[in-house]
C-alpha cells in the first residue's frame, strides 16, 4: 500500500484527529475529560447508528431523506407500546419492525413495487381503522385479506413504476412524520401507570452516562450494530453485490445479479438500522416525541459524505461514517464547551462537509494524474 | 496544426501530429479506435487542450482555451454523440449560446429568423423551430448541428462519424449537403471509420495511428488497400489467426426467439468449436438477440437450449449454464469501472469464492489473478479500480470474466470496440484460442467491421430489421453480399 493509499483510508481519521487536538487545546480539561468523552460518544449513538444504516443505502447507490422522520415515528412506536404495558424488549423490538417495514416499503417503491406497496398500506390503513372500532381480531383479519386482494389487484392494474429513492423517502419525510405526529395525536407519549413508568425507566439506563459497563449501553449497541455492519460490507457477497450495484447498475445486471431484491434487502436492514436509532432515542428521552430528530437525515447522510461515501455510490465505508460522526459531534461539544453560539456550530459544521468532500476530489486527482 | 501531443497518464493519446486543412476541400482522417482521431479534433475545437504543440488558423496564431472561443474563432465540431440540448427547441439549439438579444432579453423574432435562415442552407427549412430537439430523429437532430455550424459563419467543421446513426438517404442528403458546403470554401474535416465513405467524399485523407500521422493520400492515389495498410501498419492477414477448427456438437441452439421490438422470429444452432458472427446494420436488432438470448430483455415467444437445459430466462441462470455474455459498452454496461479489477471479473460468481455466503478480498484477488495473468492485461495489482486501464485492457478483464466462469457459449457484442490495433490482435488471437483451442467453445460475435468478422468467424449471419438470416460458410460470402443483406436486400 503507498503512502496516499494510506493518506487516502485514513484521511476522515486524521481529519478527526486534527478537530478534536483543535479542540483539547482551546477547551482544555472540559473537553478532554473522561466524562465529556462518554458524553459525546453518546450523543454520537442515534445519528451513529442510523448513519451505518445510511451508508449502505449511499453505497448501493441510493439515498434516504427519511430517516428523522423514521426515528421519531419509532419513538412513538415504542413509547405507545410501553404504555400500554408491553416489556421494553418486545417494544424495542417493535420500534426495529417499524424501521424495517418501512425499509421494506421505500426499497419496493425504488424498485417498482407501487401497486404491492399501495395494496398493503390500504390493507394496513384498514386494519387498523376496524381494530380500533369493532375489535383487533377482527381488523387483523379484514386488513389482511385487503392488503393481499389490493396489492395483486394494484400491482396489475398499474404495473412497475419505478421511482428514484430521492422522490419516495422525500415523500416519507413529510409522510411519516405526519403518521408519527396522527399517532399521539400530536402529543408526545409519556408513560404513565407505575409499571411502565418502570419499564421506561429501565429502557433509558441504555442512554444514561452513569450506567453500562465502561460506557452507556447505548454506545455499546453502536459498536455492535457498526461492527456486523462493516465485517457484513467486507466480507459478505452481498457486501461485494451492493458495491458493485452502487457502482453500476447496468453491470450488476448483466452479470446477472438479483438487482430488486438486493436492494429491498439493503433499505430493509439499513432502515431496521433507524429503529435500532429509535430505540436509543426513546430512551434517551424517555418518551415518544413525533417532532423529534428533526435534520437527522441530514446529519446521517453529512456523516457518511465526510466519511468519504459518495452520492454516486459505490464507493464508502463504516469505519469512515463512523469517523464523520464523531467529527460532528466533536465540533458541536467543543463549540458548546467554548461557550459558542449555536450559529457557529453549524456554520463550521457545513464548511467541514464541503471541505472534506473537496479534499477527497483533490485526493482523487492527485491519483489519477 | 503542428506537433500536437496530449497524454493521459502514461497513455500517450496524440504524439506530435500535423495537420493542415484547406479552405473548401473535404480531409478525411482516417484510423482505428483509439488511434487519436477524436482527442486531435477536440483540440482543434478546443474542447481539449493540448500538452505540446500550435495551431494556426489562417496564418494567425490560434489558441482556444475552451469551445466557446473556438466556435467564436469560426471552427465548429459536430460531435459522435450528439451535443444538442434535448429539451430545448430547435431555434433555441441552433442559436445556443450565440442568441441575438435585446437588452438581457433573447430577441424571438431574430432569433427564429436566423435558425430558419441556417436551416435553410442545410436544406431543412421546413422543420418546426418550436419542436423540442429530443422529439427528432437522429438525421434531423444532426442537421441541426449542422445548421448550428452554419449559423456561426464557421470556416472548419468537423464532422465525427456522422453516418454512424442515419439511414441510407439520410447519409445521400448529407453528403451533398458537405459538397455544397466545401463549394462555398468551408475546410471539412471528416472522421470516419467507413472507407467507402472516405473514397466518396474525400479530397484528401490522412491516417493516423497510436497518435502520430502515418501517411497522407491525395485523391488521386486513395485506395481502400493503401488506407487499411496504413491503418492497421501491418499485414491484414496476420491480424486474424485461424487455427484448424474442428467443429463439434450443438451446444446451444435458439428456435423462433422474438423479443418486445427485436429480435423477430430468430433461430439459430451453434456448435462447440465454430465463431458465429452476426454481421448488420446499427439499429437492426444484434444487441437485442444477444439480450434476449442471455436473459436481459424480455422474450415474448420462443425457446432456447443451451447444453440441452432449458433455463430460467435470467442472466445469473445464463452464467450458471456456461454462457457469458461481454457488453458492447463496457462504460455504461459492461464494467463497474469505480471498482477492482478483482471484483469486476469475479461478479457473476462470486459464490465460488465464498463460503455461505461469505468472502475475504484476498480470495477474490487470488481467483482474479490466475486470469489477468493468462490473458496478459497490464495491470498494478488485482486491486486497481478497472477504470483506471486502457480500453484494450478493459476489453480483456470484461472476457477474463466469462473465463473465470467457464462460459461454453461465449456472447460477445463488439468485443474490439474502443480498444487500439494491438489489443485487437490479442482478442482476435484469444477468440481463436477460445473456439478452437484445447477446449473448443462456441463463441457468438456481433460486430460493425465486417473484416473483422470475415477474419475470425467460421460462419455469418446477417441481421436486418429485426429478422436473422441463415447462416454461411465465409468461403460461400463476401463483403459486398453481407452489405446487401444487411441494407435489407433479398438475394
Amino acid at each position: 500500500m503507498s503512502v496516499r493509499e494510506v493518506l487516502r483510508r485514513l484521511g476522515p481519521a486524521l481529519g478527526l484527529v486534527a478537530t478534536w487536538t483543535l479542540f483539547a487545546l482551546l477547551a482544555g480539561g472540559k473537553f478532554t475529560s473522561w466524562s465529556n468523552h462518554e458524553l459525546m460518544l453518546l450523543q454520537t449513538a442515534v445519528v451513529g447508528t442510523a448513519a451505518v444504516g445510511a451508508t449502505w443505502i449511499i453505497v448501493s447507490g441510493g439515498i434516504d431523506l427519511s430517516v428523522g422522520a423514521t426515528i421519531a415515528l419509532g419513538t412513538m412506536v415504542i413509547a405507545s407500546l410501553v404504555r400500554d404495558g408491553m416489556p421494553a424488549w418486545l417494544a424495542a423490538l417493535a420500534g426495529i419492525a417499524t424501521g424495517a417495514l418501512i425499509g421494506a416499503g421505500i426499497g419496493a417503491l425504488v424498485v417498482g413495487e407501487l401497486g404491492r406497496v399501495a395494496g398493503v398500506a390500504l390493507g394496513i390503513a384498514v386494519g387498523a381503522w376496524l381494530a380500533k372500532t369493532s375489535g383487533a381480531a377482527l381488523g387483523l383479519a379484514v386488513g389482511a385479506v385487503v392488503a393481499v386482494a389490493a396489492a395483486l389487484l394494484f400491482r396489475r392494474l398499474l404495473g412497475r413504476v419505478e421511482l428514484s429513492p430521492f422522490i419516495v423517502t422525500l415523500g416519507l419525510w413529510g409522510a411519516l412524520r405526519g403518521l408519527a405526529k396522527g399517532l399521539g395525536d400530536n402529543q408526545p407519549v409519556y408513560a404513565q401507570s407505575p409499571e411502565s413508568m418502570a419499564t421506561m425507566s429501565g429502557l433509558s439506563g441504555l442512554m444514561s452516562v452513569d450506567k453500562g459497563v465502561l460506557l452507556p449501553t447505548g454506545v455499546w449497541i453502536l459498536v455492535a450494530v457498526a461492527t456486523l455492519a462493516a465485517v457484513a460490507m467486507r466480507y459478505s457477497v452481498f457486501g461485494r453485490h451492493v458495491f458493485a450495484l452502487g457502482s453500476n447498475e447496468e453491470t450488476a445486471r448483466l452479470c446477472g445479479l438479483r438487482v430488486e431484491r438486493t436492494k429491498v434487502l439493503v433499505y430493509t436492514l439499513a432502515i431496521a438500522c433507524a429503529g435500532v436509532a429509535a430505540v436509543l432515542q426513546t430512551s434517551y428521552l424517555s418518551m415518544g416525541d413525533p417532532t423529534t430528530a428533526q435534520g437527522y437525515e441530514l446529519k446521517v447522510i453529512a456523516a457518511a459524505v465526510i466519511g468519504g461515501a459518495s452520492l454516486s455510490g459505490g464507493q464508502g465505508s463504516i469505519a469512515g461514517t463512523l469517523v464523520g460522526a464523531l467529527i460532528m459531534t466533536v465540533v458541536d461539544n467543543g463549540c458548546t464547551k467554548l461557550g459558542m453560539d449555536n450559529w457557529v456550530q453549524e456554520l463550521v459544521t457545513g464548511a467541514i462537509i464541503v471541505a472534506a468532500v473537496a479534499l477527497d476530489r483533490l485526493r482523487a486527482r492527485s491519483t489519477d494524474a | 496544426m503542428a506537433g500536437i501531443a496530449k497524454r493521459y497518464g502514461a497513455t500517450v493519446a496524440l504524439g506530435g501530429v500535423d495537420l493542415e486543412a484547406r479552405a473548401g476541400e473535404v480531409l478525411a482522417l482516417v484510423g482505428e479506435n483509439g488511434a487519436g482521431k477524436s482527442t486531435l479534433m477536440k483540440v482543434l475545437a478546443g474542447a481539449v487542450v493540448p500538452d505540446a504543440g500550435e495551431m494556426r488558423l489562417d496564418g494567425t496564431p490560434y489558441r482556444p482555451r475552451g469551445p466557446a472561443e473556438a466556435r467564436r474563432a469560426g471552427v465548429a465540431m459536430i460531435y459522435q454523440e450528439l451535443s444538442l440540448a434535448p429539451h430545448l427547441s430547435v431555434a433555441e439549439n441552433v442559436l445556443l449560446g450565440c442568441e441575438p438579444r435585446r437588452g438581457i432579453f433573447v430577441d424571438r423574432g431574430a432569433l427564429c429568423a436566423r435558425a430558419r435562415q441556417a436551416l435553410a442552407q442545410v436544406g431543412r427549412a421546413e422543420l418546426d423551430l418550436e419542436l423540442r430537439v429530443g422529439a427528432l430523429g437522429p438525421a434531423d437532430a444532426q442537421l441541426v448541428e449542422i445548421a448550428r455550424a452554419v449559423a456561426l459563419d464557421a470556416k472548419v467543421l468537423v464532422l465525427d462519424e456522422p453516418t454512424s446513426s442515419l439511414g441510407r438517404e439520410d447519409v445521400a442528403r448529407l453528403f451533398a449537403l458537405v459538397r455544397k458546403l466545401r463549394a462555398s470554401g468551408v475546410a471539412i474535416v471528416y472522421i470516419s471509420h467507413a472507407l467507402e465513405e472516405v473514397m466518396e467524399l474525400a479530397d484528401r485523407a490522412v491516417v493516423l495511428r497510436d497518435g502520430v500521422s502515418v501517411a497522407s493520400f491525395e485523391r488521386a492515389e486513395l485506395s481502400a488497400q493503401k488506407l487499411v495498410a496504413a491503418m492497421v501498419g501491418r499485414e491484414v492477414s496476420e491480424l486474424y489467426p485461424r487455427s484448424d477448427s474442428r467443429v463439434g456438437e450443438v451446444i446451444a441452439r435458439v428456435n423462433s426467439l422474438t423479443g418486445v421490438r427485436r429480435p423477430k422470429n430468430a433461430s439459430l444452432e451453434l456448435r462447440r468449436g465454430e465463431v458465429l458472427g452476426v454481421a448488420g446494420l446499427i439499429g437492426a436488432g444484434r444487441t437485442e438477440l444477444l439480450r434476449a438470448i442471455f436473459g436481459l430483455d424480455r422474450v415474448v415467444s420462443g425457446e432456447l437450449k443451451v447444453l440441452a437445459l432449458e433455463g430460467a430466462r435470467t442472466p445469473g441462470e445464463r452464467w450458471r449454464q456456461g454462457v457469458g455474455m461481454a457488453s458492447e459498452d463496457r462504460k455504461r454496461e459492461g464494467l463497474a469501472l469505480a471498482r477492482p479489477i478483482a471484483e469486476n471479473l469475479c461478479l457473476p460468481r462470486l459464490d465460488r469464492v465464498a463460503r455461505g455466503g461469505w468472502t475475504t478480498p484476498n480470495r477474490i484477488e487470488d481467483a482474479a489473478r490466475e486470469w489477468i495473468a493468462k490473458l496478459g492485461v497490464k495491470c498494478a495489482s488485482a486491486a486497481q479500480p478497472v477504470g483506471q486501464l486502457s480500453g484494450g485492457n478493459q476489453q480483456k478483464v470484461a472476457l477474463a470474466r466469462l473465463l473465470y466462469c467457464d462460459a461454453d457459449v461465449l456472447l460477445l457484442d463488439e468485443p474490439t470496440r474502443g480498444v487500439d490495433v494491438a489489443a485487437k490482435a490479442e482478442i482476435y488471437r484469444l477468440i481463436d484460442e477460445l473456439a478452437r483451442g484445447a477446449r473448443p467453445r462456441a463463441v457468438l460475435v456481433v460486430s460493425s467491421y465486417l473484416p473483422e468478422l470475415f477474419g475470425i468467424c467460421d460462419r455469418i449471419a446477417v441481421m436486418a430489421r429485426g429478422e436473422l438470416g441463415l447462416a454461411r460458410a465465409v468461403e460461400e460470402l463476401d463483403e459486398e453480399a453481407v452489405m446487401f443483406e444487411a441494407a435489407g436486400g433479398v438475394r
